[in-house]
């Protein structure tokens, strides 16, 4: 669980060139951490080669703060 | 100039995207050559650019068809290892006066001529998006700006081609990927042979450079937008039509 958190943290500060305690669970990557429409499928991109899943459209649009993506890895993972 | 960079060229068998294929792979890029139904002329395309010294692949594939396209993608991107140039080119006509116009000659052309358009933009954009780097060149038509009479559902769709162009230039242009269309005039190839003779003498009347243009007229603008040179030039419709609209 940690790892999954840790990763994905990772991958938000390169991404998106915030500062790590910025991103929190409930942090929303528009709102909190200035990302835009095509920063956000970027980041699903990413996270899909970092953990090997697909994530389907209409998961991706569903995607809107950090937790949201720790939790969807988390259920899709095994 | 296109050393090291890899292409796709749709509906690159014959006509135009044959002649743009040949120049791509002439100016050093590696090309897969995308076909529906023509692989014997698609093979010949492929022989005659590897007979060249340059690598290049046949790909079939229905532009009309997402599951067909993404399938292709993939394999261009797997067999070279990046995807650095587009063309959109594959393109059907079936012409009739609207009023005459059957729904399945209009979807058949919208489907082939517009949607393809979208759907092989779709599958690129990830790879080009990754890259930080791509090129996407639109074949539309000249009568997309003009209109045509007789050709309802093929100025439709390369009307739609040119705001798609411009569209999916704005979304992409943070990511170093310009997109642009190319509108030809009145190219001699079969799409063109088959017109009557009456109608092609008085399309000539219309052009100020009073002849029919080439494939390899298309193929050398293709080339340039292709290319690093052209990196400041997007969301642009360039005609290539001997002056015949301006």
């Amino acid at each position: 669980m940690a790892d999954v958190i840790e990763r994905v943290s990772k991958i938000v500060v390169d991404r998106l060139g915030v500062d790590a305690a910025e991103v929190k669970p409930e942090a929303s990557f528009k709102e909190d951490l200035g990302a835009d429409s095509l920063d956000v499928v970027e980041l699903v991109m990413e996270l899909e080669d970092e953990f090997d899943l697909e994530i389907s459209d209409e998961d991706a649009e569903k995607i809107t703060t950090v937790g949201d993506v720790v939790n969807y890895i988390n259920s899709n993972n095994n | 100039m296109l050393n090291g960079k890899t292409a796709l060229v749709t509906g690159a068998s014959r006509g135009i995207g044959r002649a743009i294929a040949l120049e791509l792979a002439k100016n050093g890029a590696k090309v897969a050559v995308n076909y529906a139904g023509s692989e014997a002329k698609a093979k010949e395309v492929v022989e005659e650019i590897i007979a060249m010294g340059q690598e290049a692949i046949a790909v079939q594939a229905n532009v009309a068809d997402s599951e067909s396209v993404t399938g292709m993608v993939k394999r261009v991107i797997e067999e070279f290892g990046s995807l650095d140039i587009l063309v959109n080119n594959a393109g059907i006509t079936k012409d009739n006066l609207l009023i005459r116009m059957k729904e399945d000659e209009w979807d058949a052309v919208l489907d082939t001529n517009l949607k393809g358009v979208f759907l092989c933009t779709k599958a690129v954009s990830r790879q080009m998006m990754k890259q930080r780097k791509g090129r996407i060149i639109n074949i539309s038509s000249i009568v997309g700006v003009s209109g045509n009479p007789g050709q309802a559902n093929y100025v439709a769709a390369k009307a739609g081609v040119i705001g798609l162009t411009k569209t999916t230039a704005k979304e992409l242009a943070s990511r170093n990927i310009t997109v642009n269309a190319v509108a030809p005039g009145f190219i001699d190839t079969e799409m063109t042979e088959v017109l009557d003779e009456n109608v092609k003498g008085e399309m000539l009347k219309a052009i100020p450079l009073a002849r029919l243009g080439s494939t390899e007229d298309i193929a050398s603008l293709v080339t340039f937008l292709a290319g690093d040179s052209s990196s400041y030039i997007t969301g642009q419709t360039i005609n290539v039509d001997g002056g015949m609209v301006m």
